[in-house]
């Protein structure tokens, strides 16, 4: 939504900074004050029809209901399983919401400490008490591959605009690759292949504010891994 | 506070020793961003001060019982090294540090909009490399830069600095001597947006007047810091961003 506009005013802005004071409407990371609208948070100012908003520049990942995350089993209770998704606050995964049928006690054997999962956060109420679910098309538990971490705020660069540099690393690469919402990227393939497309992923995480970013990425992969016709890859959903 | 010296701490031409007028604050330099593994952190330095602050989180609470179901807490070490005086600190937390930190944590609650994270804690952890005087300033002025560089939400950033009185003048922001063999020293910590006051303290005796004189002092030069803060945030980024487009 806020994208189009973002273009124009890109104006970074601070905690308490006056973002306007003519009477529109405050939207997200912003607070009003005498009818002024103010910036809470580091980031770059955006303004969409009659709304000013701030997209931040860092900060911590917090769960939105349906976000698709990765996250990593920290702890095994009798009946669920505790998992890390970057957050402030643990997610617990309820054997409910897995596609196995568990035993109560039996939790081990299908999930163990450290293992990495894909998972979808299903609720965040509001005193941030987070659920998140495996049962949806997609969602599993991950075996092999790499993770790579990147600061949240810089998961969209890595998707491009409508998925675009994604696609143009998988089509290159011919790994599969999983980004989630909360900064957590698997990536699986052949050796070689895997190590090129993290390093890929790192540059565009290092050079997260510049432009053009998709040729230069492009260009990197090329001078790394010179390009056989491998157009016919299958495409991992991400 | 308390000592004696012969020393002319302001001359006749009100100039004081390190050569500044009574209401010229030391300069200062502030750096956001310095520190890879935390999420947050600011450099600070104001005259011979240097002062390294860094944040983590929010994140889950550590201990447990100090978690509060509404908001967040802030947990402030402020802490002062061995080798930032000239005779050793001993190290370790003492009366004064414990102190500090509550100080600290309590004007920085005030800004941060700490309802948006239940049960969870911010950290942020203050490091006196060396000092001279104003160093509660000083830490809670890099604290609040380094809170602003963690990405976390809040109402404005927090500058503080000093005021005092030596040699029966009115002073802003006083060095080590000053502070040693002066009569009073007034640290004040503003919310520049609305000026609502989140630490004030007095040290010493002052009249009402000289008081108010040097609330007066403080509140401009808390606005000059306040510029200067917001200045090094937004150099963090605006280094890298040079024709950038956003797609979002």
């Amino acid at each position: 939504m806020e994208k189009r506009n973002a273009k124009f005013t890109r104006e970074i802005v601070v905690p308490g900074d006056l973002l306007d004071d003519s009477g529109m409407e405050s939207g997200n990371n912003t607070y009003t004050l005498n009818g002024n609208v103010y910036a809470n948070i580091l980031g770059v100012k955006s303004v969409f029809q009659n709304t000013v908003s701030v997209i931040p520049l860092g900060g911590r990942y917090m769960p939105s209901t349906g976000d698709t995350v990765i996250g990593v089993i920290i702890d095994i209770g009798p009946s669920n399983w505790l998992v890390d998704i970057n957050a402030p606050y643990p997610a617990p995964l309820h054997v409910n919401e897995v596609p196995w049928k568990v035993e109560f006690g039996d939790t081990s054997r299908y999930l163990g400490l450290g293992n990495v999962v894909l998972l979808k956060v299903l609720m965040v109420d509001e005193s941030k008490k987070i659920q998140v679910t495996m049962k949806d098309s997609g969602l599993r538990k991950i075996e092999g591959g790499e993770l790579v971490e990147i600061p949240h705020s810089k998961v969209s660069r890595v998707i491009g605009k409508s998925g675009s540099m994604i696609q143009m690393i998988k089509n290159m690469t011919d790994c599969r690759i999983f980004v989630g919402q909360n900064g957590r990227i698997w990536v699986d393939g052949d050796d070689e292949n895997t190590t090129v497309t993290v390093e890929a992923i790192k540059m565009i995480e290092s050079n997260a504010q510049s432009s053009n970013l998709t040729e230069k990425v492009k260009a990197f992969i090329e001078s790394k891994l010179p390009q056989t016709s491998d157009d016919d890859v299958e495409d991992e959903e991400e | 506070m308390s000592g004696h010296t012969d020393m002319v701490l302001v001359d006749e031409n009100g100039m004081r020793i390190d050569g500044r007028t009574a209401e010229e604050h030391r300069p200062v330099l502030i750096e956001a961003g310095v520190l890879s593994n935390a999420d947050g952190s600011a450099y600070l330095e104001i005259g011979k001060n240097k002062v390294l602050a860094a944040v983590y989180g929010p994140r889950e609470c550590h201990p447990r019982h100090l978690q509060d179901p509404n908001k967040a807490i802030i947990q402030c070490k402020y802490n002062m090294e061995a080798f930032s005086v000239s005779d050793r600190k001993r190290p370790g937390p003492d009366r004064r540090s414990i102190e500090i930190s509550k100080l600290i944590s309590e004007a920085l609650e005030k800004v941060v909009l700490t309802e948006l994270f239940p049960r969870a804690s911010i950290d942020v952890y203050i490091e006196i490399l060396q000092a001279n005087a104003g160093t509660r300033c000083a830490g809670l002025t890099a604290a609040s830069v380094a809170l602003a560089d963690a990405g976390i939400p809040m109402r404005d950033i927090v500058p503080a600095i000093a005021a005092g009185k030596a040699d029966g003048h009115v002073l802003l922001d006083l060095n080590k001597e000053e502070d040693n063999y002066g009569q009073a020293d007034v640290p004040l910590a503003i919310v520049p947006s609305t000026d609502d006051i989140v630490l004030l303290q007095m040290d010493g005796n002052m009249t009402r007047e000289e008081f108010d004189h040097a609330i007066d002092l403080a509140y401009g030069a808390c606005h000059e810091v306040y510029d200067l803060q917001k200045a090094a945030l937004k150099k963090r980024y605006s280094k890298t961003s040079k024709g950038a487009d956003s797609d979002e």
